[in-house]
C-alpha cells in the first residue's frame, strides 16, 4: 500500500513537469508581450531593453524555462511583473480561500447530489424521479456565472440579506461574519456538481437495486435499512469518482465565480494575470492547481480502494 | 401422513407492466412434508422459479400480483405484513439462488455477509455469530474455512462462492431450503460435490427442500417427489423413480427422450418440436398441445383437469384414464 502511494507520488513529477512545459509555451506563443503591460506606452526603447533583461525576457525561452524551473524546485516562484509581490505567498493565502471554497460548494454538492440521486433511485418512475432529475439536468445546464448573478440580485439587491462581494475582513475563520461571504459563491459553484452527482448516483443506485445480490439480501431477512447500506456501499466508490474529479474542477474552473463575486482566490488571481501577461504567476498558479488535481486523484483512488475490495490490486 | 410443510393451492402469478400481463404462474398446487425434496422440473420460463420466489414473496413487488394460497410452517406468506416477512425470511425458509457470481455482495466479506443474517435474526453477540459462521463454512465445506471468512466474493471461484452461499442459506437453520437450479452454473464436476452436499445437509438437517431444475439427470440424483412444470402449470407429479421410469403426460415423455441417460447408448436423442407458448397471452386449451402429437380436438376446449393416477401419481392430460374417475379431485397431498 505504501509502495503503491509512493509510485503515485512519484507518477506525479513527470505530470508536474509537462503541465509547466506547456502552461509556459502557452503563455509565450500568445500575443503581446508582458513588459508592455507595466511600462507606460511612450517609454523609451532603453528602458524597456532594461526592463526585459531584468525579467530574464531576453534570454532564449529554454534557458527561461530551465531557470524557472530551478528556482521552483527551491520553492521560489518568482515575482510578480505587475506588482512585485512574491508570488508564492500570494499564491498561499489565495489557494486557502479557494480550499474554503471549493471544498465548501464540493459538500453542499455531493450532500444534494446524494439525497437527490438516492431519492430519485428509490422512486424509480415516479413523478419524484422525474422532477429530480429535470432539476439535476437543469442544475448541470445553468452556466454558473450567470447563476451567480441571478444570486446576487435577488439575495443582495432585492432581499439585502447577504454580501457580494469578497470573502470578509482579514484571514479566513469560520465565523459568520466570513461565512455569510461564502453562501452564495459555494451555493453557485454547487449547482453543477450537485447535478452531476444527482445523475451518477440515480444511476448506479438502480443498476445495484437491480443486481442479484439484492434478492439474496432480502432473503437474509434484512431490513430495508440494512439493503439501503449495502447498496450504499456499493454506489460510494462510483459517487466518490465524480466528486473527487469534480473538486479539481471546482479548484481549477471557480474563475468564473471567483471574478463574479471578486472572491479572492487562485480563479481570481488566476483571471488577473492573464490581462496582465503576469508570467510568473499565470505559473505559479497553473502549476499549483495542476498539483492539487494531481494529489486530487491520488485521494480519490486511496479511498475507493479502502471502500472497493476489488480494486485492491498490485 | 405428516403435517405439510409448505402448501400451495392454486398458487397464481402475474407480472403487470405497462403494455402486458404476463402469466407467470397459472394455479400451481403442491405439497412439501418435512424432510422431503420436491424436485420443480421444467424449461427457461415455466415458471419454476417464480414459483420458488413467491414462497418467500422475492418477486418484484411494484409489478408482482400473486393470488391463491401460500403457507410455510403455518405462515400465511400471502397476507404477511413486510415485516412479518423479513422474520420468516432466513429462520423459516432461505434461498440458495442460481448465480453464485452475482448473488453476493461484492464489498463485503464472506464472513460478514454471514454474521449480519445470525445477528438479524438472534440475540447473540457478534462473536458467536463469528464463530457460527467459522461452523458453516465447516459444514459447506470451504477449505481453510478462518481464512475464507474474512475472503471477499471475488476472490472465491464459482463453486466455492454457490458454497458460500448455502452457508448463508443454512446460517439462521431454516425449515425449508429453496434452491433455484443451484447448480446451472458450475462446471459438471463441481455440480456433482455441490449436489451430493446439499442432498446430505437437507438428510442431516432435517430440512424440506424444494429444488428447482431443468436437468433431469440433477433431479434424478436429489429428489423425493418430481412436479414437471410448464408454461406456469404443474403437468405431471409423482415420486421420482415413476416419472422417470414412466412418464404419463406427453411433455414429460418428450423431456426423458431429449435427455442422456443410460441404456440408450446408440440411440438418437428425440426433441420436442415448437417453442414454449406466450406468457402474455396462453392458450385456452392444454398450453402443451400445438407441441403435442397425441393433440385431441378436446384438447384445444378446455385446460385438462389434474387427473389421478396410480401410485398417486396426476397428470394434467385428457388422455390419462383417471383412477379415482374423479377429475376434480385434484388434490397432491400424500406421503412422500
Amino acid at each position: 500500500m505504501i509502495l503503491y502511494i509512493l509510485r503515485r507520488v512519484l507518477y506525479a513529477i513527470p505530470i508536474a513537469l509537462a503541465v509547466s512545459l506547456i502552461c509556459f509555451m502557452l503563455v509565450h506563443i500568445a500575443p503581446g508581450d508582458p513588459i508592455n503591460a507595466i511600462v507606460p506606452p511612450d517609454a523609451p526603447k532603453v528602458v524597456v531593453d532594461q526592463m526585459r533583461k531584468d525579467y530574464g525576457l531576453d534570454r532564449p525561452l529554454p534557458i527561461q524555462f530551465g531557470l524557472w524551473l530551478s528556482r521552483v524546485v527551491q520553492g521560489d516562484l518568482g515575482r510578480s511583473i505587475a506588482n512585485r509581490r512574491s508570488v508564492a505567498a500570494d499564491l498561499m493565502a489565495a489557494a486557502g480561500k479557494t480550499l474554503v471554497l471549493a471544498f465548501s460548494a464540493a459538500a453542499l454538492g455531493f450532500a444534494f447530489g446524494c439525497v437527490f440521486g438516492g431519492t430519485s433511485a428509490m422512486f424509480h418512475g415516479t413523478w419524484i424521479d422525474r422532477t429530480l432529475v429535470g432539476i439535476a439536468i437543469a442544475g448541470v445546464s445553468v452556466p454558473h456565472y450567470w447563476l451567480g448573478m441571478v444570486l446576487v440580485i435577488i439575495f443582495s439587491v432585492m432581499l439585502n440579506l447577504l454580501p457580494s462581494i469578497g470573502a470578509g475582513p482579514g484571514d479566513w475563520a469560520w465565523d459568520w461574519v466570513h461565512i455569510q461571504h461564502l453562501v452564495l459563491p459555494a451555493v453557485t459553484l454547487s449547482v453543477i456538481p450537485a447535478g452531476l452527482v444527482t445523475r451518477t448516483v440515480r444511476g448506479a443506485v438502480i443498476e445495484i437495486l437491480n443486481q442479484d445480490f439484492v434478492m439474496t439480501l432480502r432473503g437474509k431477512g434484512l431490513s430495508r435499512l440494512r439493503i439501503y447500506y449495502h447498496v450504499a456501499k456499493n454506489v460510494a466508490p462510483v459517487a466518490l469518482a465524480v466528486m473527487g474529479l469534480q473538486l479539481g474542477y471546482l479548484m481549477g474552473g471557480s474563475i468564473l465565480v471567483e471574478t463574479v463575486f471578486s472572491w479572492p482566490g487562485t480563479g481570481m488571481m488566476l483571471n488577473q494575470a492573464i490581462f496582465q501577461r503576469d508570467l510568473p504567476v499565470l505559473q505559479g498558479t497553473t502549476l499549483v492547481l495542476a498539483m492539487f488535481f494531481v494529489v486530487l486523484n491520488l485521494v480519490v483512488d486511496l479511498i475507493q480502494t479502502a471502500l472497493d475490495p476489488r480494486m485492491r490490486r498490485r | 401422513m405428516s403435517e405439510s410443510l409448505a402448501t400451495a393451492r392454486d398458487l397464481t402469478v402475474r407480472f403487470r407492466t405497462h403494455d402486458s400481463t404476463i402469466h407467470a404462474v397459472n394455479g400451481v398446487d403442491f405439497d412439501v412434508h418435512p424432510r422431503e425434496v420436491l424436485c420443480i422440473l421444467g424449461e427457461s420460463g415455466s415458471g419454476k422459479s417464480v414459483t420458488l420466489r413467491s414462497l418467500m414473496r422475492l418477486n418484484p413487488p411494484a409489478i408482482t400480483q400473486m393470488l391463491g394460497t401460500l403457507r410455510v410452517d403455518g405462515h400465511d406468506i400471502m397476507t404477511a405484513s413486510e415485516q412479518a416477512l423479513e422474520e420468516i425470511r432466513g429462520p423459516v425458509v432461505a434461498m440458495i439462488p442460481q448465480e453464485p457470481m452475482t448473488s453476493l455482495d461484492p464489498v463485503f466479506t464472506i464472513g460478514q455477509q454471514i454474521t449480519e443474517a445470525i445477528l438479524r435474526h438472534e440475540r447473540v453477540r457478534r462473536r458467536e455469530a463469528s464463530r457460527r459462521a467459522l461452523e458453516l463454512l465447516d459444514l459447506v465445506q470451504i477449505p481453510s474455512a478462518a481464512r475464507r471468512l474474512a475472503s471477499y466474493p471475488h476472490e472465491l471461484s464459482g463453486g466455492l462462492r454457490q458454497r458460500a452461499m448455502i452457508a448463508i442459506a443454512l446460517a439462521c437453520r431454516p425449515k425449508l431450503l429453496l434452491a433455484d437450479e443451484p447448480t446451472t452454473a458450475l462446471d459438471a464436476t463441481v455440480q456433482i460435490q455441490i449436489l451430493l452436499l446439499l442432498r446430505n445437509l437437507q438428510q442431516e438437517l432435517g430440512m424440506g427442500m424444494i429444488f428447482v431444475t431443468h436437468d433431469l439427470g440433477v433431479a434424478g440424483e436429489i429428489a423425493d417427489r418430481i412436479a414437471v412444470m410448464y408454461a406456469g402449470r404443474i403437468v405431471e407429479e409423482g415420486p421420482v423413480d415413476a416419472v422417470m421410469g414412466s412418464p404419463l403426460h406427453p411433455y414429460s415423455c418428450g423431456l426423458l427422450g431429449a435427455t442422456v441417460h443410460e441404456g440408450l447408448r446408440g440411440t438418437m436423442l428425440t426433441t420436442i418440436p415448437g417453442a414454449p407458448p406466450d406468457l402474455r397471452k396462453l392458450p385456452e386449451g392444454c398450453a402443451f398441445a400445438p407441441r403435442c402429437t397425441y393433440t385431441e380436438p378436446r384438447c384445444l376446449e378446455a385446460v385438462p383437469e389434474l387427473r389421478t393416477g396410480m401410485e398417486g401419481r396426476v397428470a394434467r392430460c385428457v388422455r390419462l384414464v383417471d383412477h379415482r374417475g374423479d377429475a376434480s379431485s385434484s388434490t397432491t397431498t400424500r406421503a412422500a
